[in-house]
This record gives C-alpha cells, sequence and structure tokens, in this order.
C-alpha cells in the first residue's frame, strides 16, 4: 500500500532576517557589558552616579584644589580659619606631607645621620631586586647577603657606636625606617619559627605537639594589641630586675611571635596538602626526618601555600602599625603625632597625612599581593583546564 | 602466626641511639625540663619583682574603687563603681561594636562580593577598587582616617548638618530620635515573636506541604505579612503606646535624642568597610567555587536565573564560604580592640586603664586574654553549628 505522498516542498522564499548585532566595536561592547538588560541599565546608571559623585571631588581633593608647597598652616587653611585659601575650599594639604617628609620616613633619626638609614634602603633595593626577578642568576648567593649579610650590616650602620658611628637609639628611630624594618625582621623570624611550628604539631611526639597546639591557639585567639602589651608590661617582670630590654626590640619579639602563630597554620595546610606517598617515599629512601621534610616534603608544601604565606606577611605589615599605640613611631605613628603641630594644624593636615600613608601602605601591600600572584603561575607545574 | 610473633620479638638491629622511640622520648624530656626550668625562671623573677614593686597579687582588686569615667556605657556606670564593673563595661562595648561591626560587614562583603561577579563591566570595576583599595591599608588607619579625618573636621553643634528622620550630624557624633516605649508596648514585643514563630511554622508546614504534593505556598509574603502586621495591630490595640524623642537644637549643644559618639561611629565604620573588602573575596571564591555544570544544569531543568542562584548556586557556595567567614568574624572582633587607639572605651582600653591605675599587669593581661579566647571560641562555636547545618548531607 503506497502512502499519499506527504512531502513538503517550499514554493516562496524564507523572509531575509536582519543582520546580528555586531560582535564587534565599542558599541557591541557596551550593548553586552554595560546595557544587556533593563536591570544592567539600571545598574550602569547606579555605578556612574556614584562614579560622579566620587571622582569629580576626589580628583580636584588631591589634585586640583591641592596645596603643594608652603611653609606653615596658612597655606592650607581658609581665609576664616586665618589662612590664604577662599572661604569654602577645600583640598589636600601636600605641603604638609612634603614639610614632614623626612619625619615621616626617618622619625627623629639625626639629620647629620640620615644617609645611614639611606644607605641600608639602596643596599636592600639592590639586593631585594635581583632576588625578585626570576632570571637573574646566582641566586643562593643573592639569597645569602640578602637574608645573611644585609641583616647584620643594616643593624651596625643603623644603631651605630662602632668604626666611629656615633650611636642612634632606636627611641630616635620613626616613620618608615622602623615600619619596615619592623616587617623585614618580622618577616625573616615568622617564617621558620612558623615552619617548627607547624612541623611541631603534626609531631608524633604528644608533648611537643601539644605546646605547639597551646601556643598557636593561644595566639591566634587574641588580638596583637594583647600581645603588645603584654611584650611591653609583662615582659619587664619575667626578667630579673635591672635587665631591661629595648622597647622596640620587645614590639619586634611580640609581632613575630603573634606572625609565627598565623604562619604555622598556613604552613600546616601546605603540610596536610602533601599526599602520603611522598612522606612514605622519602621513608623508604632511608632518609631521616630532617632531610625527608627538607628535601622532599617543604620545598612542595611552601610551594602550595605561597598565597597564603604572602597574606600573612601583608597582614603582618599592616599590623606593624599597631606600635604606634603602645607609644613607638611607625609611618602612622609619627604622622598621627605631627597632627598635634600647632604650625600645621587645619582641618586639611589630618585627612592628608593619611591619605600619604594610606597609599605608602598600600603601594607595598599590593605590590606584595601582586608579586605572589606572579609568583604562583611562575611556580604552577600543573595542567590548569 | 607463629613466624610474625617470633619477628615482632626480634629486636630492633639498630643502634640504641637511632631509635626514634627513644629519640622521641628523650627529646620530650629535653624539651620538659626546659620548659620547667624557663617557668620557674620567669616565676621566680616575677616574685621577685612583685615584691619589689609591693604589688598584691590576685583579683581582689576588682573590687576596689575605679575612679575613673567612661563615656559610653551601656549599664549603669559611675566613677564610684569598682574596677569590675569597668571592666565589664568595656566588655560589652566590645560585644556592641563587634556584633554591629560584623552584620554591616557582611551585608556590604556580599553585595561587594557579588557584584565583582556582575556581569556589568562598571559594577565590577568599582567594586575592584574597593576591595583593592581596603584590602591593603591597615585597619588602625582607616579608623584614624574616619575619627580625624573625617568626623572631627565636622562643623560644632551649632551649625549641625540637617539628615533626614530628625537626625543630626556634627563634631560630637550622630543624633537621631529615640523612641520611647509608653505603657502597654510590651504587647508589641509579644506580637512580634509570636509573629516570628508563626512564619517559622508557616514556613515549616509548607515545605512540608511542597514536599508531600509539590504544591507551593507564598512563604514570603506570608511571613513578611505576620512579622509585620502582628505587631502594627498590637500597637494599634493597645492605643498607640510609642513617641519619639527628637534631638533639639539649642544655643551651644543639641538635647534629647540618642546620641551616637564619633569614637563608635569611626571604629564601627572602619572595622565595617575594612572587614567588608575581605568577606567580599571570599564571596567571590565562594560562588566561583561552585562548577558551571550545577548552573547549566539548574538552567536545563527549567529554573529561572534568580531560583538559580537561591536555590542552587548559594546553598552550594555556603559550604566554601563560612569557614573563612567565621575566621574573618573572629578578625573583626579582635580588630575591635584597635579601640584603644581613638579612646573608645572598649574591652582593652578599660582594662589597659585599670592596668595603669592598679599596676596589676599579669591579671589584667590575663582578663584580657581570657576573655577574647572565650569570645573566639564561642563565634567558632556558633558558626560550627551554622556550618554542620549547611554541609553536605551525603546519602
Amino acid at each position: 500500500m503506497q502512502e499519499h505522498d506527504l512531502s513538503f516542498v517550499r514554493v516562496e522564499m524564507a523572509l531575509a532576517q536582519s543582520a546580528p548585532p555586531s560582535e564587534r566595536g565599542p558599541g557591541a561592547w557596551i550593548r553586552k557589558n554595560l546595557i544587556a538588560s533593563a536591570g544592567d541599565t539600571i545598574l550602569t546608571i547606579i555605578g556612574i552616579v556614584l562614579v560622579a559623585m566620587i571622582l569629580p571631588q576626589l580628583i580636584s581633593w588631591a589634585f586640583i584644589n591641592a596645596q603643594w608647597t608652603g611653609t606653615d598652616r596658612t597655606f592650607c587653611a581658609t581665609v576664616a580659619q586665618g589662612g590664604v585659601q577662599p572661604d569654602g575650599w577645600s583640598g589636600a594639604c601636600w605641603a604638609f606631607v612634603n614639610a614632614k617628609f623626612g619625619q615621616f620616613m626617618f622619625g627623629r633619626y639625626p639629620i647629620d645621620e640620615r644617609w645611614r638609614p639611606i644607605l641600608v634602603a639602596i643596599l636592600f633595593v639592590a639586593l631585594l631586586v635581583p632576588l625578585l626577578i626570576p632570571k637573574v642568576p646566582r641566586k643562593g648567593l643573592n639569597a645569602i647577603l640578602f637574608f645573611g649579610a644585609l641583616p647584620i650590616f643594616a643593624f651596625i650602620l643603623l644603631v651605630g657606636g662602632v668604626f666611629g658611628l656615633p650611636h642612634v637609639e632606636t627611641s630616635l628611630w620613626g616613620g618608615l625606617l622602623v615600619t619596615l624594618s619592623l616587617s623585614f625582621v618580622g618577616i625573616a623570624v615568622s617564617l621558620p619559627l612558623g615552619i617548627v611550628l607547624a612541623l611541631g604539631r603534626r609531631s608524633r611526639m604528644p608533648i611537643v605537639k601539644m605546646l605547639c597546639v597551646i601556643f598557636i591557639e593561644t595566639v591566634r585567639g587574641i588580638p596583637l594589641i594583647t600581645v603588645l602589651f603584654m611584650a611591653s608590661v609583662m615582659l619587664p617582670l619575667f626578667l630579673p630586675a635591672g635587665v631591661s630590654f629595648d622597647k622596640f626590640l620587645r614590639a619586634l619579639i611580640g609581632v613575630s611571635l603573634f606572625a609565627a602563630a598565623y604562619m604555622a597554620e598556613v604552613v600546616r595546610g601546605g603540610l596536610q596538602a602533601i599526599p602520603k606517598g611522598q612522606y612514605e617515599g622519602a621513608d623508604s629512601l632511608g632518609l631521616g626526618y630532617w632531610q625527608k621534610m627538607g628535601l622532599i616534603v617543604l620545598p612542595q608544601a611552601l610551594k602550595l601555600v605561597i598565597p597564603g604565606i604572602v597574606n600573612t606577611f601583608i597582614g603582618m605589615f599592616k599590623d606593624t602599625s599597631l606600635v604606634s599605640i603602645i607609644s613607638m613611631f611607625d609611618l602612622l605613628g609619627v604622622v598621627k603625632q605631627n597632627f598635634s603641630d600647632a604650625n600645621w594644624a587645619t582641618p586639611q593636615t589630618a585627612r592628608s597625612g593619611l591619605v600619604f600613608a594610606a597609599f605608602v601602605f598600600w603601594l607595598f601591600c599590593f605590590g606584595m599581593s601582586r608579586y605572589s600572584m606572579f609568583t604562583e603561575r611562575r611556580l604552577d607545574t600543573s595542567y590548569k583546564r | 602466626m607463629a613466624s610474625q610473633e617470633i619477628l615482632r620479638e626480634e629486636p630492633s638491629r639498630g643502634s640504641f641511639i637511632n631509635d626514634p622511640k627513644v629519640r622521641g622520648i628523650f627529646f620530650q624530656a629535653v624539651v620538659i625540663i626546659v620548659l620547667v626550668a624557663l617557668v620557674w625562671w620567669i616565676v621566680q623573677n616575677t616574685i621577685d619583682n612583685l615584691t619589689r614593686l609591693r604589688i598584691a597579687s590576685g583579683f581582689g582588686f576588682l573590687r576596689g574603687r575605679a575612679g575613673f569615667d567612661i563615656s559610653d556605657s551601656a549599664i549603669a556606670y559611675s566613677s564610684d563603681s569598682t574596677y569590675g564593673r569597668a571592666i565589664v563595661v568595656g566588655f560589652i562595648n566590645t560585644l556592641i561594636v563587634a556584633a554591629a561591626g560584623i552584620v554591616t560587614a557582611t551585608f556590604i562583603g556580599f553585595i561587594l562580593g557579588i557584584g565583582r561577579l556582575s556581569h556589568n563591566w562598571l559594577i565590577r570595576k568599582i567594586c575592584m577598587v574597593y576591595v583593592e583599595v581596603f584590602r591593603n591599608i591597615p585597619p588602625l588607619l582607616v579608623i584614624f582616617f574616619w575619627y580625624s579625618g573625617v568626623l572631627s573636621v565636622l562643623p560644632p553643634p551649632r551649625e549641625s548638618i540637617n539628615l533626614p528622620f530628625g537626625s543630626f550630624l556634627n563634631q560630637r557624633g550622630f543624633y537621631f530620635l529615640r523612641p520611647i516605649w509608653g505603657e502597654g508596648s510590651w504587647l508589641i514585643l509579644v506580637a512580634l515573636l509570636l509573629g516570628i514563630a508563626m512564619a517559622w511554622f508557616v514556613a515549616r508546614k509548607a515545605h512540608q506541604r511542597q514536599m508531600a504534593t509539590g504544591q507551593q505556598f507564598p512563604v514570603f509574603w506570608t511571613s513578611t505579612a505576620l512579622i509585620i502586621g502582628l505587631p502594627l495591630l498590637a500597637y494599634a490595640l493597645s492605643g498607640f503606646p510609642l513617641s519619639f524623642d527628637y534631638p533639639k537644637q539649642s544655643t551651644f549643644n543639641l538635647t534629647g535624642g540618642f546620641q551616637v559618639k564619633p569614637e563608635f561611629l569611626s571604629l564601627y565604620l572602619a572595622l565595617s568597610f575594612y572587614t567588608a573588602a575581605f568577606i567580599a573575596e571570599i564571596v567571590r571564591a565562594g560562588i566561583m567555587g561552585v562548577s558551571k555544570g550545577q548552573t547549566e544544569a539548574a538552567g536545563a531543568l527549567g529554573l529561572r536565573p534568580g531560583s538559580i542562584l537561591r536555590l542552587v548556586v548559594i546553598p552550594q557556595a555556603m559550604r566554601i564560604v563560612i569557614p573563612p567567614l567565621t575566621s574573618q568574624y573572629l578578625n573583626l572582633t579582635k580588630n575591635s580592640s584597635l579601640a584603644i587607639a581613638i579612646g573608645y572605651p572598649d574591652l582593652t582600653a578599660t582594662t589597659g586603664t585599670v592596668l595603669n591605675q592598679t599596676g596589676q599587669a599579669i591579671e589584667c593581661v590575663l582578663i584580657m586574654m581570657v576573655v577574647y579566647l572565650a569570645l573566639s571560641l564561642l563565634t567558632s562555636a556558633i558558626m560550627n553549628v551554622v556550618n554542620a547545618r549547611m554541609a553536605l548531607v551525603e546519602r
């Protein structure tokens, strides 16, 4: 039985569709990224309003209306406040930052001796930059110079008292000098200490393990301020009468111990992520504990937790600002101290000084985080989907 | 069996010194001896120092008269109160600022985190700039910025800035209307609790019904009506007992209303804004951690984008988000101790004052440590309960 022929042949041409919107060019980009839907358009408008509210004010405050030069407060105050600026003026007082720049960098370090921190800074940069660029050879020598020779040299040069260099009390140190030296020593101490604590926490020896757990969890549970309080009021009680530590050293111990506890947890995360086979493989090769850890496990574990380690460094760098509370003058402390300078007291002074300090802190922290992202990509040996 | 036992009994052939067990015991013994010696030395020194300074150890000092004033106090306090009460006042202040900060930071952080994943380029960039700025500056600096950069350069009380709802902003803080609860206003509270309980009951029933029959029930609108409607009804029934005390401008100061001091305001704002940047990153990582297949599968089932986000993506993202979120809450609580820098009387500041007045360094630092540790443990315990409810229930 033959069915009826049901095939259908279309006789008229289908209407030509309009061309799809272009996928290239600025128009398409705006369509896709800014006005894809009604909701999107509303969000864009909100965003534009936000930016329009903040950005012009910010630019005019920081650049257009800002006072760049000047010798005292009259340059940054309005007529009503006893200055030269027109009423209603609002601009950054960079003249204040300019005038106090030396203090912001070195604190009360004697002006005649300031070549010493500058020399240390130059050496620091000269050794750090080749260490950070992967292509530069002789990393081993560079690292020894940076972590071994530089601290000793910097200590001799900054403290003085030998080789005809006048002695400079640490109580005279201040500004970025204190911030950087606290964080450098903190970083150099907290990483090895953190590794030891992490190994101790995963140790099979119950007493060692317990001690490490108690230390790590206690320090992580209390604020840094409490640790610094402890370092500044309790340490003198713990030592025999007459023995006293330098205040700078006490803060250094507090900050380093605090960072070490956090570092230990980061490193522990890395240790846990290494498969058991690696430990067993090292054992079967007949390696001892330190060989196993130093040659097989830690190189892999530390590589895994680079982001965490750098985050801890960044956290510690920011935390050094807390020493201003126990009356030491790091960058933030010096800036804050200068607010009370009657020669510069205007409504804009505090704001300008703080924005400057924020910018310096931001520069260092942002740089560290970007470098860690770069290292992460470079060391990444796995195949990403 | 027999051969195994023989093997087990065979003594280690290596030298006695190389036996890891012996080494372990030896090493631990050394650690204990060193530690005990160190502690003994410290205790001896401390006792010597304390007798030399004539400080009596113990917590008896807590009953002494404090003699200093505290500007912000939630409970009755005067300079005649005891040191113990001063520390409690500080503790309550820490709790208040931490709780307020956690709520606000979570709110801002979630908005920013979702905003960073928006399809909208402008929103994405704004959120990114915010996060990158606030993550990389110290919290103390943010606090100072609000305190000396923004709030202390506001106009004096006489030229207060008028804000909506009869509130004012000036150098001395933020003033807003204070509700005065009249006779019978307890009825409103009862109605509110009743509304919440009923809404919870409705939600449960609706869920059961949906599971059994597949029919949905507008839970959200019913709950809203119950939670808002019942108190309103009670308000009307009890004869409108609520009135407001507006702040009024007088010659030199504002009177009446509720005053939020600039110290609290700057600490609260700084902690919220600072922590929000970190929470935003956590939320972003959480949402990105949900694999794209889940979204696509939900789409294939015919769910709308809103439902996909609510029913599929967020429940899974929360599992990734909650543990790091907990540690951010802990950080915020610990960072609230920065209050001491601007003189907000939190636990650290009041205990620090007590320490300076009495010289009881060990006891005061011990109190601080124990309280912060307890707070940390409490917060983690609460978040662990939340986490357990959110965790993946595998069959």
